[in-house]
Order: C-alpha cells, then structure tokens, then sequence
C-alpha cells in the first residue's frame, strides 16, 4: 500500500467518523445524565431528512442545518417527555422514536418531493463543501508533510472540524464546569441532585437537548455534506454503531474519537477490498467487516476485553424516594 | 387496593393508548393531503373486505404473533428482547437448510422438521446475549441489537458465497422442493367446503402460531416454570431467596424467546417464499415488540394485537396500491403504538388512575385504607 | 446530657424567641394512604427536637415535606417567624435547612469534596469552587471536630464518615437547622455516642436539630423536647426530662406495650446447625465472613447481634443457600453443600431449613404476586401444590386461606397483591408460609423490621411457640432489644467474626455494645479513641486487604 492509498484512507475514514463521533458525543451527554438513548439512529435520520430538505428547498444549507438540529430537537423533546417527566421506559421510547422517524420521513418527503421517499440531489451551496485551509496549496507538493496536509487535515467540510472541536469542549464541560459535575452526578445518583437543591428534570432535559442538537449536526452531515440529499433509511444503523462506540469509549469523551476513528476506518476498508487483501495477503467479505463494530462491542460488554460500567443511574427513571 | 380496577388495566389503557396512536395517524394522513376517513375504509376493505385480503392480513398475523409472544416471554422475565429481528432470520436460515438438504416425503413431515431448525437458530442466536447477560452482565438490550446486525451480515454472507445457485444473480437460495410446500388456508378449507383465496399466503402455520398462543399461556400461568419466570421478572432478589436461579432463566426465557421468534420463518419463508431471500423478516420482528406492548405481555392480548397488526400490514399495502400514502404510514403507526403503550404508558395511566381514585372516594365515604 | 443542662438550655431559649420552626396543621396523602393528618409542631432555636414513633406513622413524610421534597396537601410552614413557603429542596436550603437523610444521597464514585459541593459550587467553573470548599471543609472540620479526607472517593470510606459527609453537605450550605432521620441505624453504639457529641456540639453553636427516630434510648439521652407520632397524627410533644420511656412507649403505640415476651426457660436438646469456620468472599474478593463457628440446638432460639454489615446478611445467605461459603456447616449431622448446583434454596428446604429472609419485600415476597402466590413462592415444587406438570393454583389458593385465618393475616384474601398488605400481614404471610413447613432450622432475619406493635408480639409469640415444639432457631437482627427479648444465647457479630457468646440471661446491652464495636475484653473499661480505632476497621477500607 502506498501512502497515498493511506491518506486517502485515513481521509474517508474521517468523513465516515465524523457522524459517528457527533453521535456518539450526543449519546455520552444523555447517558451520562442517566438517559439510555437507543434513538441516536432515529434522530440522526430525522436530522438528515430536514436538513437536505429544507436546504433543496431554500437552497441554504445553513437554514438546512437549522432544520435539522431542529427536528432532531424535537424527538429528543419526545424522548425526554417519555422518560424523563411521564418515567416511561427509555429502551421503549428509543426504539418508538427509531421506528417514527423512518416511516415519517419517507412519508414527508414523498409528500413534499414525490421521489420515492427521496429528496432531490442538492446542487452547490445547499451543501456543504470541502474548506481548504490555509496553505494547503501552497505545500501540497511536499512530500509526505504536503499530501497528508493537503490531502487529510484539509479539505473537509466545516462540520467535520465542528466534531473534532467537540471532543475537546466536552471534555472541558464535563470535567471543568459546574454543569459538568452536576451531569455527572445526575447520572450516578439522581437523588443526591435532587437533594442538593438541583433539578434532576432540568438537569436530565438539557443533557437531552445537547444530545439532540448533536445528532442533528450527525444527520445534516449525512445528506448534505457526505452526501448530496436525502435517500430512505440513509442513517443506515450509524445510530447503533454510534451507541458501540460509546461503550467501547466507556462513556469518555477523548476515547470516543478514538473508537469513532477505528469504526470509521472500518467503514474506509469496507469500501476498499483491494486495500486489505495487499495488507494482510488475504480476501475479506465486506458484510464481515460491516459487522466488526458490532462484533466488537459485544466482546467489549461481555467483558473480555476491559470492563464497560455504565454510569449507574442509566436507564432508570428518577422516582423521588426517601 | 389497586387504585384501577383490573378491566381497566388490561382494556382500557391499551385501547386509550391506541386511540390516540390512531388519532396521531390520521392527523399525519391529513397532513400529507389525504382523506384519513377514506384511508380507514380503504384499509378496511383491503384487509377485511374479501378472503383475499383476509389471508394477507391472518399471514401477516401469523408472523406477529411469534414475534409478539417472543417479546412477551422475555418481558416476563424482564428482559428486553429487541433481537427478534436477527432471531426470525437465523430461523429463515434453519428452515432453509431444513427444506433444501433433507428430502421430506410429507410436508407435515417437513413443517415439523423445519420448525425444529428455525426454533434452534433462532434459540441459539437469543442464546447468546443471554448468556453473556446471565453470565457476563452484558446488557442484553445493547447486545440483542449487535446480534441484530451480526445476523443480517451473517445471512448475507451465506447467501451470496454459500447457499446462492450458480449462475443466479440475486442473493437468495434455490426455490425449495414442491414436497415441502406448505398447504395454504384455500387448501386447508376447500374439503370444509368453504371458499378462501387461492392467492392469499396465510397457511398451515397460523395454526401453529395459534396453538403456540395457548401454548405460552400455560406456560406462563400454568407452569411451575412460568411461575418461576414471572416470580424472576418481579424480583430478582427474591427469586434468589426461593432458589431460583437468575442464569437459568435468562437463559431459558431467552432460548424460548428465540425459538418463537425463529419459528416465524416456518411462515415468511416456508409458507410464503418458498426460498430464502435477503430481507424476508421484512422487520416483523420489530413488530413483535408493538405487538406484545399492547397485547400486555399476555398471550391472548398478543394473539389479538396481531391481527390488528396484520390488518394495518395489510391495509397498509393496500393504501399505498391505490393512493400516493407510502407504505411507511405503518411504520409511523407502529411506532405511535409503541410510543403509548410503552414509553407514555404513565401519561394515559395517570389521568385514569386520578379519575378511579376519585370514583372510589366519592363512592366511599371515609378513609380509603 | 443531664436534665440539669436540658433545663437550662430550655431556659435560655427564651419564650420571647420566634420558633426556628414551626408547622401548622400539615396534612399530606399518598393516594388512599394518609401519611400525615394535620400536623403542628413548634421547634425552638438551639435545641434538639426528637420525633418518635413508630415505623410507618408519617415522621420521614412529615421532615421531607419540611425538605421540598414532597409537597403537603395542607397546612404552613413557618422558619424563624416567617411564613416560607418550601415547594422545592432549593427552597429548603434558601430557608437554611439541612437533612440527613437514612439512606444516604452521595454520589459514590465522585470525591468528598465534589459531593459537598455538589448543588453549591459558587461558580460555574470547578476549580476555584473546589478550592473554595477545601478551605471551608478545614474550618468546618475544626470548628465541630468533622474530619474527613476531602478527596476521598465516597465509595471507599465507612458509612460512618459517609454520615460525617451528608453533615458537611448541609453544613456547608450553612443550614441553622439540621434534620437527621434515623442517623443511628447503621452505626454502633459508640459511633451513635459520637455522632450525640457532635449534635451536642452543633446545638451549642445554636444550631437546631429535628431528629427522627424510633429508638427510645436516643430520645431519652439527647433531645430537648419529644414529639410522638402514631398513624400519621401528632400524639403528644412533650419536655423530654418530664417524660419517660414507657410512657413515650405508650404514646407510641396508644396502648401499654407488653416491652419484654412472654417465655418460659429453654430445653435445649441435640445440635441441629454445626458451623464450623465458615467463611464467605464476596464478588469483589472481600472476606465477609472470616471463620464463623456457632451451634443451634433444638428449642433453643441462638440470637446474633450486631451493627449491619457486620455479615449477618452474608451468614443467613449462605444458610438460605443463595450465597456460595467455603467451611463446613452440619445439619442434623449432615454436610450441607456450600457451592455449585445444589447450594439454593430448593435444597435447603428439602433438608429442613424455612427461612424469614431480612428483607421481606426485596427477598420474601413478590410484591405484585398475589398472596396465594406467594405462599407457593419457594415451594413452588411442592407435591401438594401440583397436578401433573402444572400447578394446582386452586389447592394452593385453598392452603393459603387455611394459613391466613391461622395467622390472623387481614384482609384474609388470598387474592390480593402483596403490595396491598401491611408490613405486619406481609410479615405475616411469610411466617406463615415458613413454619407451617415444620422445619427443624428456622433462619428469622430483623422479624419486626417496619411490622406494627401488635404484629411484633403476634410474630414474636409464633417463634417463641416454634422453638417449644423443639426446633432450632437462628435468630438475626439489628435490634438489641429484641435479641435480648427472644434469644436464649446471643452471639455478637463483628466484621465477619463472631466476637463472642452469651447466654441471654446473663448479658446486657452495655456489654453488647462493647462486643458489637469488636471489644471482647467487655470487663475492663476502654478508651472512646480504642473505640473508634476499631470502628475504622469495622467499616473502612479493612476489608479489602484480602
């Protein structure tokens, strides 16, 4: 394998993280709140269907992007009306509003684009395109400092360097601010909050609505960014490879872009049979490179490698007890 | 006392529930342009109309009850079996092989056999996660929804390198012998001298899924085992104390749970197909999940929500035939009776339960206890 | 605390002085339950205020609509003269009122200093905040001898110092009125005696104190004034030093209670249990219990006393058969298996041994079963209660009426969801269930735990009647008036050792005490920092140097 086969690689295997990573991030803040949210999928599909629709319609991607983070808002409303203020079942909503968005979406755009539940390919400036960063021409013909620049650091749309700034502030939220050490706690023992003089709802809501917001940059990623418009059922089970990561991260922000990287480079990989039969000297079924995240994380749950231990509220409803 | 009298708890909330899941949908037909009055007559004549759609909507059933009564075991227990989906394709892939290595003489013969291999790959496939959950403390929700995805690899992965004839282009296996097709309702019938669709695919396989009914329910309610998974679901702790093993019924409730699940495919693929394709679970076991919410958890309430389902399924299709509503509306309906029957059980049942309260306190004069 | 001091402190607060609460007329339902019915209370500034009753007569209720933390149905609540409303536990804490709460609210794996802070950080970045706190929890610390390591992760240190946490906690959010409820129940006697200083010390820095408890000794030793509480109404308030403990027993209870059972001497016969060095590791590795050796005869009732978490919840496990023990433990002769297939509870009731699990809603009882169903629950098995491969739900129906008319269990429908039970009748049924099998080993975890008086003599009655037919009984609670009451033997628990035995007639509750705190040489007088000392070890990180 040459190195620009390898940049070019590492290059799709960060488009192809960088919805997993926005996902992932959404999914840490509600379950670190204590909120299992199985509809990261849901919201990611919701997201990429009003994102490319609206950004078709108005041809602003920008009013596209707005759109979706809206809608995926508000399933994130849904769930939080479910599980956080009427104690339902998280699982149960998750997977109600998974399967909402995928029969509305078709059904919307089919309403609004009689495309077979598709929306229209996006033209220029409904999408968002690759930045060139500073200087990226200018040393592009240096060897290998000047493709891995030019080619990998650059060049990416401004939703993907949104994402990696993610990682950072949600670090530094998380473990530097107040707000942070009351998600946390919330997630851990929602009645010590509670206790404290702090609303566990209020607490929970707004770690839902991060997450919300999250998920709709993921989905306006996924139709207009790397790809132009919207097709059914695009999100195409990210939303559960993104819930992996998050446990293989082990609910931690900076192992979250690590395990969104390796995922994504196994999507890079799926795409490029040549590249692993010249590396390892052997063919590998594409479907069984498709399921390693998933086989992966099964691993990683059971244990065998390194313990996962969820923040210890997830998944129950905060019921006021003495 | 219990603040709701029981007929409210098993009827009431659920019919609450799907009223407003129903209510939702037509406000959704309405928004998308369409008459929801029309849509409903429509599905109705479509689904309930002729023998014909009578079989699409009891074929549809069929499947839902199996996926339905899987949910439901593993829900006795309390544990979330969201895999039936993966689950119902290991079971195609059983029957598959059953149907295409073993030369049956009998049909009957062969549904037998069939049904054995699906319900043990579609065991073994629940199997799994339940071990890892029994055993490992994985969560079983988390590592159901892998083995999801894992299936559907799998399934593709046999089907284009291993099962696929030569020369054939599609990822799917032969078509299966004439000896093991499965008689429909219309053969069923005819000797009864009643007259059923000859196109219609519901077959010898909704008996099976009706006996599995009955089936679950002495299980359930009658058995020293159901006793003993009900009594788990509750309380782990206390299951523990009346020596009743955790492992041994996550694995157990798991391994039945799996096998109802896999069994559909003596429905999908055998009776209707033929042969196995890529996509036959058609998200049926999803439904299981819709359908065992809002048939409680209870057999009969499981047998009666699938044929609900069945007429949406079928109604559904129908719709979609004849007016611009895209076959997703199930989906959206499916999701809103998943939504109130599951996640927003507490906003139908709060409001009920204030208002029996008050019944019963203007009913009785003087403290309630 | 001498009544002289009592005295005078109600002196000094001066009746000119606005009450640092008072509650007019709050009433509060949980659904058909009323849990308070117009409640008025008056708590003077620097004192120490007790409210007492029994388990289930609406004190907790009563101090968590103080709190914010429900809302009453009716009623005012007046801090320092003014008429506060308390919709929220923000509001509380604005008002100035701290609460300890009987299960703790800490965040195990966050440091002291981060739960202290939590809800009150100042800023809303950390680190200034938690330098902040550093500074105050010194002063704290010196001003009302609470040490505590700041940064300490909560999961690592005793309950003890969890206790000194939750204090810190409302302390540190400058509460003039400190609410704790049933702060001695996990403590032992000497911790409790410390946790008394400390309150003492608050109160003198005119702190006020509303303590919630059922134990009379505590009243009696601490507090200024007493309020009863029965069924959910306020009985009585009273000067502690004009009161005593029957009488705050009657006022309890609303009738004389019979304080000790009614017994005659034991006749011991042949050794039923044999344990010999019994030890039990946890799932993280920790030795709970450390080489236990103790016989039960028949007719005897064997009693083990000690704080919580000591491993008598570990001992009666192993015993029930739903905990795997290493060592040797004889029934009748008869090795018992400790581990693998057959160490559950099918096999031990096979081989004679009903057991009163500690907790009957977590263990005994299937709340949402109904009481039929769970007088099968164990016996499921049962030849009676069978017919072919299924269970024969009408005999066992029938079974069960039969044992509820026996067992005065009320309402005697075998129908009804446990839930819908008292404690009492919950506690009931499962005593029911457990001696009607005749066993030869009865294993009672706390039998009275949260059951009214008079199930308490009724279910006292039952055991004492059951070791006169000649069975053994291993009796567990935290209770050190009811060991004395029941047991003819006591054996006193201390981190997974049994620190000693006595026979019941010839101990006292000083000299439990001493053994409860790991202290065997109970003749010779001991140092409060020896005490302690011990202590550490018995909560603290002791344990895991396996």
């Amino acid at each position: 394998m040459d190195y620009i086969t390898l940049i070019q690689l590492l290059d799709s295997t960060v488009r192809l993280a960088t919805p997993l990573l926005l996902a992932c991030l959404a999914g840490l803040f509600s379950e670190r709140a204590g909120i299992f949210d199985i509809g990261l999928e849901g919201k990611m599909l919701a997201a990429a269907f009003f994102s490319a629709a609206i950004a078709a319609l108005t041809g602003n991607v920008w009013l596209g992007l707005i759109a979706g983070i809206a809608s995926s808002l508000v399933l994130s409303a849904l769930h939080g009306v479910a599980s956080i203020t009427f104690r339902g079942n998280q699982l149960i909503s998750g997977v109600a509003i998974n399967f909402l968005a995928a029969g509305m979406t078709v059904l919307i755009a089919q309403s609004w684009f009689q495309q077979g539940g598709r929306t229209p390919s996006l033209m220029a400036g409904a999408r968002f395109e690759g930045i060139t960063l500073p200087g990226a021409d200018a040393i592009a013909d240096v060897p290998y400092i000047g493709p891995l620049y030019a080619e990998l650091i650059s060049g990416h749309s401004i939703l993907v360097y949104m994402a990696l700034a993610a990682v950072p502030l949600t670090w530094w939220l998380l473990y530097r601010t107040r707000f942070g050490l009351r998600l946390r706690a919330v997630g851990e023992n929602p009645a010590a909050v509670d206790t404290a003089g702090v609303s566990v709802v209020g607490l929970r809501y707004a770690a839902v609505a991060i997450c919300g917001v999250l998920c709709g940059i993921a989905g306006a990623y996924l139709s207009t960014a790397l790809q132009a418009g919207f097709v059914k059922d695009m999100s195409a089970g990210r939303g559960f490879i993104a819930l992996a990561a998050l446990i293989f991260a082990k609910w931690r922000p900076w192992y979250a872009l690590w395990a969104t990287l390796l995922f994504g480079l196994f999507g890079a990989l799926e795409t490029r049979p040549d590249v692993i039969e010249a590396a390892i000297g052997m063919k590998v079924q594409g479907q069984l490179l498709g399921a390693l995240p998933y086989l992966m994380t099964v691993i990683i749950l059971a244990g065998f490698v390194g313990k996962a231990i969820p923040p210890r509220a997830g998944g129950e409803p905060y019921v006021k007890e003495r | 006392m219990d603040v709701m009298p029981k007929w409210a708890e098993v009827v009431l909330v659920p019919l609450i529930s799907l009223l407003l899941a129903a209510l939702i949908s037509a406000l959704v037909i309405l928004a998308i342009g369409e008459d929801p009055i029309a849509a409903v007559k429509l599905m109705v004549t479509g689904a309930l109309g002729s023998t014909y759609g009578w079989g699409y909507t009891l074929y549809y059933a069929t499947n839902f009850m199996f996926t339905g009564l899987a949910v439901a075991i593993a829900f006795h227990a309390r544990l979330f079996n969201i895999g039936g989906e993966g689950q119902a394709m290991l079971g195609g892939l059983g029957v598959a092989i059953a149907c295409l290595y073993i030369p049956w003489p009998h049909w009957s013969l062969a549904l037998i056999g069939a049904a054995f291999m699906a319900g043990l790959l579609g065991a073994i496939w629940a199997a799994i996660p339940a071990w890892l959950q029994a055993k490992r403390g994985s969560h079983i929700v988390i590592t159901t929804i892998m083995f999801n995805f894992i299936a559907a690899a799998l399934l593709n992965y046999v089907l284009v390198n291993l099962m696929r004839p030569k020369g054939q282009m599609d990822p799917a296996t032969a078509r299966f012998p004439d000896a093991v097709h499965l008689p429909t309702l219309h053969d069923l019938l005819s000797p009864l001298g009643i007259a059923f669709s000859k196109a219609a695919p519901a077959n010898v396989s909704l008996l099976v899924a009706v006996a599995a009914c009955f089936g679950l329910w002495l299980l359930i309610w009658r058995s020293r085992l159901g006793y003993e998974i009900r009594a788990y679901g509750h309380s782990e702790s206390a299951a523990k104390y009346a020596g009743i093993s955790p492992v041994k019924i996550t694995m157990i409730a798991m391994i039945i749970s799996g096998a109802l699940a896999g069994m559909m495919a003596i429905n999908n693929v055998m009776g209707e197909a033929e042969r196995l394709v890529l996509n036959s679970t058609e998200g049926a076991g999803f439904i299981g999940i819709a359908v065992a919410l809002m048939g409680r958890s209870h057999p009969l309430g499981v047998f009666i929500s699938a044929i609900l389902f069945g007429f949406l399924y079928q109604g559904g299709a129908e719709l979609a035939l004849w007016t611009s509503i895209p076959r997703e509306l199930i989906v959206v309906i499916q999701a809103l009776v998943i939504l109130f029957t599951g996640a927003l059980d507490n906003m139908v049942r709060m409001p009920l339960e204030k208002v029996f309260l008050a019944l019963r306190k203007r009913k009785a004069a003087g403290p309630a206890t | 605390m001498t009544n002289n001091t009592t005295q005078e402190r109600q002196e000094t607060a001066a009746p000119t002085a606005a009450p640092a609460i008072e509650l007019k007329g709050i009433s509060k339902a949980f659904g058909p339950v009323q849990a308070n019915k117009d409640i008025s209370i008056r708590v003077m500034p620097g004192t120490i205020h007790g409210i007492i009753g029994e388990n289930g007569a609406g004190k907790s209720t009563l101090m968590s609509i103080l709190y914010g933390f429900y809302k009453a149905d009716k009623g005012e609540i007046w801090i320092d003269g003014k008429k506060t409303e308390i919709p929220d536990s923000q509001a509380a804490i604005a008002a100035g009122i701290g609460m300890v709460f009987q299960h703790f609210k800490l965040v195990e794996n966050f440091t002291v200093l981060e739960n202290i802070i939590l809800g009150a950080e100042g800023g809303r970045m950390l680190r200034p905040s938690l330098a902040k706190a550093r500074a105050t929890l010194i002063e704290l610390a010196n001003d009302y001898g609470l040490n505590v390591d700041p940064d300490a992760l909560v999961e690592d240190i005793g309950v003890g110092m969890q206790q000194r946490v939750e204090i810190l906690k409302a302390l540190y959010r400058q509460a003039d009125i400190l609410i704790l409820d049933e702060p001695t129940g996990v403590l032992t006697p000497a911790e409790a005696d410390q946790l008394f200083r400390i309150l003492g010390r608050l109160r003198s820095e005119g702190k006020t104190i509303i303590l919630i408890t059922h134990k009379l000794r505590e009243i009696m030793d601490i507090t200024d004034t007493v309020s009863v509480m029965r069924r959910g109404e306020m009985t009585a308030t009273v000067k502690t030093a004009d009161t005593s403990p029957p009488e705050l027993a009657e006022l309890m209870v609303g009738r004389k209670v019979l304080l000790r059972v009614d017994k005659k001497p034991a006749i011991p016969g042949d050794v039923i249990l044999d344990i010999q060095g019994l030890r039990v590791v946890d799932d993280n590795g920790v030795e709970r219990l450390r080489g236990i050796d103790l016989q039960v005869r028949a007719g005897e009732i064997v009693g083990i006393a000690g704080v919580a978490g000591n491993g008598q919840s570990e001992l009666l496990e192993v015993l029930g058969g739903y905990a795997n023990g290493i060592g040797t433990i004889l029934l009748k002769g008869q090795p018992l298996e400790l581990a693998g297939k057959h160490a559950d509870g099918q096999s031990r009731r096979a081989h004679g041994i009903a057991h009163v699990p500690e907790d009957r809603q977590r263990e005994g009882l299937i709340m949402e079963f109904q009481a039929w169903e769970n007088t099968a629950f164990g016996y499921h098995h049962d030849t009676d209660y069978r017919s072919g491969i299924l269970m024969n739900n009408a005999a066992i129906r029938a079974d069960t009426a039969e044992k509820m008319a026996r067992f005065d269990v009320r309402p005697p429908n075998p129908r009804l969801a446990a839930k819908n039970f008292s404690g009492g009748n919950q506690q009931k049924i499962v005593l029911a269930r457990e001696i009607e099998r005749n066993p030869d080993l009865l294993l009672v975890g706390q039998p009275t735990r949260g059951v009214d008086i008079g199930a308490i003599e009724f279910i006292h009655q039952q055991i004492v009647a059951l070791r006169d037919q000649g069975k053994a009984i291993l009796l567990v609670s935290v209770e050190l008036e009811e060991i004395l009451a029941l047991s003819d033997r006591i054996a006193v628990m201390f981190d997974g050792q049994i620190m000693g035995e006595r026979a019941a007639d010839q101990t006292d509750e000083k000299e439990l005490g001493l053994l409860m705190a790991g202290i065997t040489d109970t003749d010779h007088p001991h140092s409060i920092a020896e005490i302690e000392a011990n202590l550490a070890h018995a909560h603290g990180d002791a344990h895991k140097e396996v």
